[in-house]
């Protein structure tokens, strides 16, 4: 996965990820036209699929809304790095499938505007800008399973299946 | 080695020996959505190729967010939950019965020692009444209630006693206040607190909800209090399930202990944009007001609307400013038409909405305009959160909201006592 890094400060809360006035549906494309409006109103018409956000700490707290990650998901973000993510997201992000990386050296020295290069699977996160290279904290075994069938949903399918 | 309240609880619920780090797979005694989030976990369930919940008595739906509807696209949401809740035989409080959190617990649902989700941050609220509750997505949410169960990663506890006597003026939501700006927003990420002391067992189960309700703000999984008397007491006047009080060994293992002398605290406010942004009221007083807002899961409940109406008992909300009072359910409201706090609210010049979210996440009913601030009791002050991007939101208790809406800038209540 390629894009761009849009950087974005602390204690980016679910309020400014997608406002609640904009929860009158759970059409993926039509909450993402609502993505980070509170915080940026113009970025998702600046941002492009692929694209990254980095931010730092505590990003995702506040409502428990899953729209905030499936808005995310759905305007083409390919991963969230954060310094830190609140509770409630991290695990809304892994259940619909939205990529977060965890990596405080990466969120803190990644730049506006630099391209990015990530592989989810070993966790690596590549600068191309800088050519620097960070590694992203791995989930827990269990979550990582999730995260492997894409998500929750998924998961419990083939849970199911195999039970 | 001793063991924490949500070590206990979350062992009791996954039938082995967890420690703060264990991942569990544990029953839940109930689970609850709202209209933001159950729209989405009936499409999850639906996904899922679930038929059905595993047990509809473990389940309530609450429209509480947008009610009544504001619009077309929520009306549509609105009757997929009620149709949902009638397909599965669900309990369902329809618009004007209140807000979730105040809900579950007076209707009697949840009682001490219970194990409970809800697909809405502030769950946390009823760990007042010794609950380990936590808010989660709406994909759990349905993963819940297909299988009546739920994996947890067992929290490490942060203990918070608070010390001495409350003085006068200085309510429960200046103690949660005090501590969310002590540790910051992030403060408890991962954690549960415990909550201790002398205030906290002096002050009523309600005003102990405004404590547990705001866990969520410094990031905390379930903020839990010990069930004492007055919290048995108040779950067997609201339920007939039988509790199981939860409480922590005495060697239990605590990451982090934070001790608040409360005797020298001066009302707190958390200023715009974050919760943790708090202060003295004598650091902001004399700020303009255009808007109070006094309801809320936090601060919604018969004993706030009593504090707010005692302070303006024969004087008027000042004519630049506005103050919106909204209950947290229709019993609090009844009682309040009962005791006369209602007509006294509204003769001061309040305005009074149907019990429920509206005002507080911005959905409607007292959105406010650019450039205007606002005083709220609520739980969350973040950008945007009341419905405009370019308004400001200061946050306290119900007798600083009072206040300040009677002199149309940000008082300190105790001249008002």
């Amino acid at each position: 996965m390629k894009g761009k890094a849009w950087k974005f400060g602390n204690n980016i809360d679910t309020d400014l990820i997608i406002p609640a006035r904009y929860l009158n549906t759970s059409d993926p494309d039509e909450l993402a036209k609502y993505a980070m409006l509170d915080a940026d109103p113009e970025w998702v018409d600046k941002m492009k699929k692929g694209d990254f956000i980095v931010a730092g700490e505590n990003f995702g707290c506040g409502s428990s809304r899953e729209h905030a990650p499936i808005a995310l998901k759905a305007a083409g973000v390919s991963a969230v790095i954060a310094k830190s993510f609140a509770r409630i997201f991290y695990r809304n992000a892994i259940n619909i499938g939205l990529p977060i990386m965890e990596s405080p050296e990466a969120a803190e020295e990644i730049k506006e505007g630099d391209e990015v290069e990530v592989d989810i699977t070993s966790g690596t996160i590549k600068d191309l800008t800088t050519g620097q290279t960070y590694k992203a904290q791995p989930f827990p075994k269990f979550m990582q399973k999730i995260i492997d069938q894409g998500g929750l949903i998924n998961y419990l399918k083939a849970t199911l299946k195999t039970a | 080695m001793g063991k924490t309240i949500a070590e206990k609880i979350l062992s009791n619920h996954s039938g082995r020996d967890a420690k703060a780090g264990d991942i569990v797979i544990a029953d839940l005694d109930f689970m609850i959505g709202q209209d933001g989030t159950s729209g989405v976990a009936i499409d999850s369930f639906r996904k899922m190729n679930a038929k059905k919940v595993a047990d509809p008595s473990k389940i309530a739906i609450i429209i509480d967010h947008s009610s009544p509807s504001p619009n077309e696209g929520v009306s549509a949401i609105h009757k997929k939950i009620r149709e949902f809740t009638k397909e599965q035989g669900i309990k369902l409080y329809d618009i004007g019965c209140g807000v979730c959190h105040q809900l579950t617990p007076e209707q009697g649902h949840v009682v001490p020692g219970n194990l409970v989700i809800g697909a809405d941050s502030h769950t946390c609220t009823y760990g007042a009444i010794n609950v380990f509750s936590t808010g989660i997505g709406s994909t759990d949410l349905a993963a819940g209630m297909i299988s009546g169960k739920l994996w947890f990663k067992v929290p490490e506890t942060m203990k918070v006693v608070y010390k001495g006597k409350l003085p006068k003026g200085i309510y429960s939501k200046d103690l949660i206040l005090n501590l969310i700006g002590k540790i910051g927003a992030d403060g408890a990420t991962y954690l549960a607190l415990e909550l201790y002391g002398e205030a906290l067992d002096e002050m009523s189960v309600d005003a102990r909800f405004t404590i547990s309700n705001m866990a969520i703000e410094c990031g905390a999984k379930v903020g839990l209090m010990a069930a004492d008397k007055k919290v048995l007491d108040w779950v067997a006047k609201h339920s007939n399930k039988k509790p199981n009080p939860q409480t922590a060994d005495k060697d239990a293992t605590y990451k982090q202990v934070v001790e608040i002398d409360v005797t020298k605290l001066e009302p707190q406010i958390a200023k715009p944009h974050q919760v943790d942004n708090t202060c003295g009221v004598s650091e902001v007083a004399g700020t303009p007001i255009q808007q109070g807002l006094i309801g809320t899961c936090t601060n919604g409940r018969l004993e706030d609307f009593q504090i707010a109406a005692k302070i303006l008992k024969g004087k008027k909300v000042n004519k630049d400013c506005r103050l919106i009072v909204a209950p947290a359910s229709k019993d609090i409201m009844m009682e309040m038409i009962k005791d006369g706090t209602y007509q006294s609210l509204i003769e001061s010049g309040a305005v009074a909405v149907t019990p429920g979210c509206g005002p507080c996440v911005g959905t409607h009913n007292g959105v406010p305009s650019d450039g205007e601030n606002v005083i709220s009791t609520a739980n969350r002050n973040f950008l945007g959160r009341m419905g405009n991007r370019n308004a400001f939101i200061y946050l306290g208790s119900p007798a600083t909201v009072a206040a300040s809406v009677i002199e149309g800038k940000i008082a300190d209540p105790r001249k008002y006592l």
